[in-house]
């Protein structure tokens, strides 16, 4: 892969979500349109995926998993970007949104990378011989999921909005330190697992559905980004019609 | 203080701690002191300390050193720095079934410990993979790893 395409996908995304904001005859209908065609790419994904891409000389079968492992951390990581953009943003100028969407991206960000890391463990036991080594790039990944963990737990255990918002946003720059360890740990360390594969390192068929895959969950990244976002809206907007301490007592007839 | 100016401040704080961090991970000695495995020159540059401990060890499998014995799964091969004929090489012992993709010229990282006759005992044995994928030639079915420790052997 060429080194601006993450950038270019983080692009993409910010593209969508911008438009989702800026413009508002979009925002109704276009996250869902999203979810749909990311189901339609989805399918099509299975397909090229499972039986069009051909198997990898040396791992089978095993290596089509490539396609879905790679685009998932790849969600993670521009979701954990745009959480650390809403961050900044929210500490230069308050807003609930931005408060909103960075609750969102962390989440989101998390179970991307969640699933990005649970796939890589079943990739890793057929072709490393085990499920999980002490490897920089594992540990690093591992110690950034928990930090965005630790920053949906903040934000939970934290009752003042002002004060959520605020310090959880500050966690958030820091935590965002961890991605581009994550990203150059290969790099910079000897590893179990390989660098970041190129253009001439991968099979042109699979470079083609591995960026299906990116497409794909590019779909469900958007559309899952806005749903909960919205849920996050919803949440707030009922913390500030705050329902009174006790229910009120019944009185006897 | 406004609120919104102890944000900027918090934000400017934020940033500042964060980049010290990450410029102290990228520039700093960290590289030479978080050392995930050894290569074989760095283990036999050791010498006589690196007897015992347990460490892992990287590097590629040495064509036609492979020899595998299904009985007694009992497998020894040459762990090499490179693909050079002239690397350093360190004779590894293991006493597990390796991993379906093992074979002569991948890359392997063993856990376990050199031992004072030269051979590097491991009961955990990985397979480093490139990040080259490639489609099998002229249509073939990629080869289970026993047939192609077999054939190593059977080359012998």
């Amino acid at each position: 892969m060429p080194f601006w395409s993450p950038l270019a996908l983080l692009a993409v995304a910010l593209g969508l979500v911008i438009t989702h904001f800026a413009v508002p005859t979009t925002r109704a209908w276009m996250w869902k349109a999203s979810a749909v065609v990311g189901l339609g790419a989805l399918a099509l994904l299975l397909y090229l995926g499972l039986i069009w891409a051909p198997p990898e000389a040396f791992m089978s079968d095993v290596g089509r998993i490539l396609y879905v492992h790679v685009p998932f951390v790849w969600m993670c990581m521009i979701a954990f970007t745009l959480n650390v953009g809403c961050a900044i943003a929210y500490l230069m100028k308050k807003s609930w949104r931005t408060d909103a969407l960075a609750e969102s991206t962390a989440e989101i960000g998390v179970m991307f990378g969640a699933g990005g890391v649970l796939m890589g463990s079943i990739w890793a036991r057929p072709t490393w011989g085990v499920w999980w080594d002490w490897d920089p790039r594992l540990i690093s990944t591992a110690v950034m999921l928990l930090s965005y963990v630790g920053y949906l737990a903040f934000r939970s255990f934290t009752e003042d909005p002002e004060r959520r918002a605020t310090w959880s946003a500050a966690a958030s720059i820091l935590g965002y330190v961890s991605l581009p360890i994550v990203w150059f740990s290969v790099r910079w360390w000897n590893s179990l697992h390989q660098v970041q594969s190129t253009s001439q390192s991968l099979d042109s068929q699979m470079r083609i559905v591995m960026w299906w895959g990116t497409v794909t969950m590019l779909f469900f990244l958007f559309a899952f980004v806005v749903k909960r976002y919205e849920i996050a809206r919803s949440r707030q907007s009922s913390a500030l019609e705050a329902p009174p301490e006790a229910p009120r007592q019944e009185v006897a007839a | 203080m406004t609120p919104e100016a102890r944000n900027r401040l918090v934000a400017i704080g934020a940033i500042l701690v964060a980049g010290a961090a990450l410029g102290w991970i990228a520039l700093g000695n960290m590289g030479e002191n978080l050392v995930y495995y050894w290569k074989p020159s760095e283990l036999l540059a050791q010498g006589e300390k690196a007897y015992g401990a347990t460490v892992r060890l990287g590097g590629v499998v040495v064509p036609g050193s492979v020899q595998w014995n299904g009985d007694h799964t009992s497998l020894t091969f040459q762990v090499a720095d490179t693909h050079l004929p002239t690397a350093a090489k360190v004779t590894v012992s293991a006493t597990e079934t390796p991993p379906q993709m093992f074979r002569e010229g991948i890359g392997v990282v063993v856990e376990g410990s050199f031992q004072s006759n030269q051979v590097f005992k491991t009961n955990r044995l990985m397979v480093n993979h490139s990040n080259e994928y490639k489609a099998p030639h002229d249509g073939g079915m990629p080869g289970d790893w026993k047939d192609t420790v077999t054939q190593a052997a059977n080359e012998q």
